[in-house]
């Protein structure tokens, strides 16, 4: 016990000294935070007006282009050839030609531009004459618009899922969000850190300390430890990111709000507008604040100590798994170089489990869903993508036990290849090689 | 009394034996030399002995009790190829090595100061192992070895790899370790070595020990009964009891000759015989040297 813990002592401390574990550790929630802050500097701050022009032939739109803080509006009145060849000299982003006719042929609605035009500006164009057009078409089938407001009726469907603890609102987007990004970090960290232990095994073995180890240490023992080692590292790595994250995010946010409020209300509108152009069957609740506080809240409805946990033990349990077999090919050759052609069948599950997970979040609880999640190999990714959907507690229950059973397989088969192969030298290993050394006594 | 007592050891390997029914005893504080031709199955009794891996048949007692885990902290191995941490500093790794075997941190400090301090290598402490030479490392990979004072030290190859000034120095460690009590192992084909330092040795040979007992017994053993002379002179027919071997000439008409003494002669009646005829230079027994010895065993034993 004494020697694996000096075991894990020294593979822990060896790797969080390193400087580049310092520079992952602070640059990962950095670049994390700052690639969304500048997102949303560079969304708030790109109010960078548009000017467009509008030739409107049919003079109905005149009072319906208003002015925003991206685009302003200025009318011509000449003909649409006179307006073209002005539009090259002049400084305008664009120009919108409504034809006569436009109601009985809205398609003969044209957009210049000396660059493509921006999907949004486009849209935004499309909008208001869309709606103007139907104004008037309802209104010649003598539809006013006090009826039209009337028949309005804002749907928005809220998600709640039923459960034992009562009706709980959930919330589906945020789900999908939770899920993935738990997904792709046991992802990450499965081959970050599964790679760590087989690069060290490798290092003892091609450096040939492993001999005069092994002479203390049981072997068994040293890859435990080493294992655990590196799991502690990764434990270490995560919970530095969630506090250095969370700090960062709260300071950026202070910022970005400070910011918003200054700036408004111009912003605020902005940000609806952005909001209205979302698809909103996502979000719960009809009255549309702010989207950061809707994010905040979506959050708020999932388990977040249950999601934590799982993480925690599935990021522990998919790691134990696949580190063992890392361990194992590294102990199978002789140099980095050798371990590719062991590495496939490893990588394999690992980067279907990512696959299948697409399809999970689609639909968590199918059947390729479950039985993805109960087998050990995929069940670490599968079943984080389906914990902040509601899993049944049987069902995390089973695939936790059976990930146990899982990475103590891994694990007896890992140690049966290591002790053999760590003091084995200079031999091309076959798949063969490797399973008569599982039955070695 | 023994430290190592090896029973009827075999092991095997998925295709071939590396030892079999080999048993050999370690005198308590001796300097033992285990040798054997390349692929003989010296490792593979070594790592039994460092519990590195188990005898298939036979056992092993350390100190008179059944090997087991607690003896691994008696033991101190210096393998053939030799292998530190690369990137781990040397200060460091010693101690991490020392509590491995059982030695608790201030204890390892307070040894490595006296090592460091007599192997004046103070500076090296926190140098990266990476980045001393090849010498260098072994000087800590010995310290290393020999730093939780272990009863047994098994040392393979201790000398490869010094210049003869580190070579001397470990050697002087070496025979000092013996004073201060610990039993050494050597595994080696430097058959010089063993002349100087060794008291006791084994010789395996293709799996099977042909040969162990103290070194100056098995000399005892394969002396010839012949004799040298260098003289100047004509050496004519000494008698039945002396058989001339060959005669060489040396520099200013001096000539060497080796003579087989019949049984039951005595070395005196051949002195007394050559004292007439010739002007004896040197005289002296032909005392066969441990390659001598090796390559007879080695070459005596019909190919399997």
């Amino acid at each position: 016990m004494r020697n694996i813990f000096l075991v894990i002592k020294r593979e822990y401390l060896v790797r969080v000294k390193k400087r580049s574990f310092l520079v992952m550790t602070l640059l990962g929630p950095l670049l994390f935070v700052g690639f969304y802050a500048t997102v949303i500097w560079v969304a708030l701050g790109s109010v960078d007006a548009k000017t467009v022009q509008v030739l409107d032939e049919s003079g109905l739109f005149r009072k319906e282009f208003k002015d925003s803080e991206t685009l302003k509006f200025r009318f011509l009145d000449s003909t649409i050839d006179k307006a073209k060849a002005d539009f090259k000299n002049g400084d305008a982003n664009a120009l919108v030609f409504i034809p006569k006719n436009v109601i009985k042929e809205p398609k003969s609605v044209r957009i210049y531009a000396a660059k493509n035009v921006s999907m949004d500006l486009k849209s935004d164009i499309e909008k208001v004459i869309e709606k103007q057009i139907e104004d008037i078409k309802l209104s010649e089938a003598g539809i006013t618009h006090k009826i039209l407001e009337d028949s309005r009726v804002n749907v928005n469907s809220e998600t709640i899922s039923l459960s034992e603890e009562g009706e709980k609102t959930s919330s589906s987007g945020a789900a999908t969000v939770i899920g993935g990004i738990c997904a792709f970090l046991i992802y990450m960290s499965v081959f970050i850190y599964g790679t760590q232990v087989m690069r060290g095994i490798t290092e003892e073995k091609t450096s040939r300390i492993v001999e005069v180890i092994i002479s203390s240490v049981k072997p068994f023992d040293l890859m435990l430890g080493k294992i655990i080692g590196v799991a502690l590292v990764g434990l270490t790595q995560f919970i530095l990111w969630i506090t250095l994250t969370a700090g960062l995010t709260s300071a950026t946010s202070a910022v970005v709000s400070a910011r918003m409020a200054k700036e408004s209300p111009e912003i605020q509108q902005e940000m609806d507008k952005i909001q209205k152009g979302m698809p909103r069957q996502q979000m719960p609740g009809g009255n549309v604040e702010n989207p950061v506080s809707e994010v905040l809240g979506a959050i708020n409805s999932l388990n977040i100590p249950l999601i934590l946990g799982c993480f925690l033990f599935y990021y522990l349990g998919g790691y134990l798994l696949y580190s063992a077999l890392f361990g194992a090919v590294g102990a199978a050759v002789d140099n980095d170089a050798d371990t590719q052609q062991f590495m496939l069948p490893i990588t394999l599950p690992i980067i279907f489990s990512f696959v299948f997970a697409q399809f999970v979040l689609r639909d968590p609880d199918g059947t390729l869903a479950f039985w993805t999640s109960m087998i050990p190999f995929t069940s670490p990714i599968i079943m984080m993508v389906r914990i902040p959907f509601g899993v049944p507690a049987w069902e995390i229950a089973l695939s936790m036990v059976l990930l146990v059973i899982g990475f103590m397989g891994t694990t007896w088969l890992a140690a049966r290849i290591y002790r053999v192969g760590i003091l084995m030298y200079g031999k091309k290993v076959s798949y063969k090689e490797l399973a008569k050394w599982i039955f070695y006594k | 009394m023994n430290i190592i007592e090896v029973r009827n050891v075999t092991k095997e390997y998925a295709n071939h034996v590396a030892l079999d029914d080999v048993s050999i005893s370690i005198p308590k504080g001796s300097i033992f030399g285990l040798l054997g031709p390349n692929g003989a199955g010296k490792t593979s009794l070594i790592r039994i002995i460092n519990q590195i891996t188990g005898p298939d048949k036979g056992e092993i007692l350390f100190d008179g009790e059944h090997l087991n885990s607690s003896h691994i902290s008696r033991i101190g191995y210096l393998p053939e190829e030799r292998g530190l941490y690369k990137k781990m500093k040397v200060g460091e790794q010693l101690l991490y090595l020392a509590q491995l075997k059982g030695l608790s941190q201030k204890q390892a400090m307070e040894k490595l100061k006296t090592w460091f301090i007599k192997f004046d290598i103070k500076t090296w402490w926190d140098k990266s192992v990476a980045d001393l030479s090849k010498g260098m490392q072994q000087k800590v990979q010995f310290v290393s070895t020999v730093l939780h004072e272990p009863d047994l030290i098994i040392l393979d190859e201790p000398f490869s790899g010094f210049d003869p000034i580190n070579a001397n120095l470990i050697r002087d460690e070496i025979l000092e370790l013996k004073q201060k009590g610990s039993t050494i192992i050597f595994s080696t084909h430097r058959m010089e070595t063993v002349e100087e330092l060794c008291d006791n040795i084994a010789l395996i040979h293709k799996s099977k020990k042909v040969l162990d007992g103290p070194k100056n017994l098995i000399k005892e053993q394969f002396k010839t009964n012949t004799y040298f002379v260098e003289y100047k002179g004509e050496l004519d027919l000494l008698g039945s009891d002396f058989n001339v071997l060959d005669q060489k000439e040396l520099e200013n008409g001096y000539r060497r000759t080796n003579i087989h003494l019949g049984e039951n002669v005595s070395p005196n009646a051949l002195l007394m015989n050559l004292l007439p005829r010739v002007e004896v230079r040197a005289f002296g027994e032909n005392i066969p040297s441990m390659s001598d010895i090796f390559m007879r065993s080695v070459n005596e034993v019909p190919e399997a």
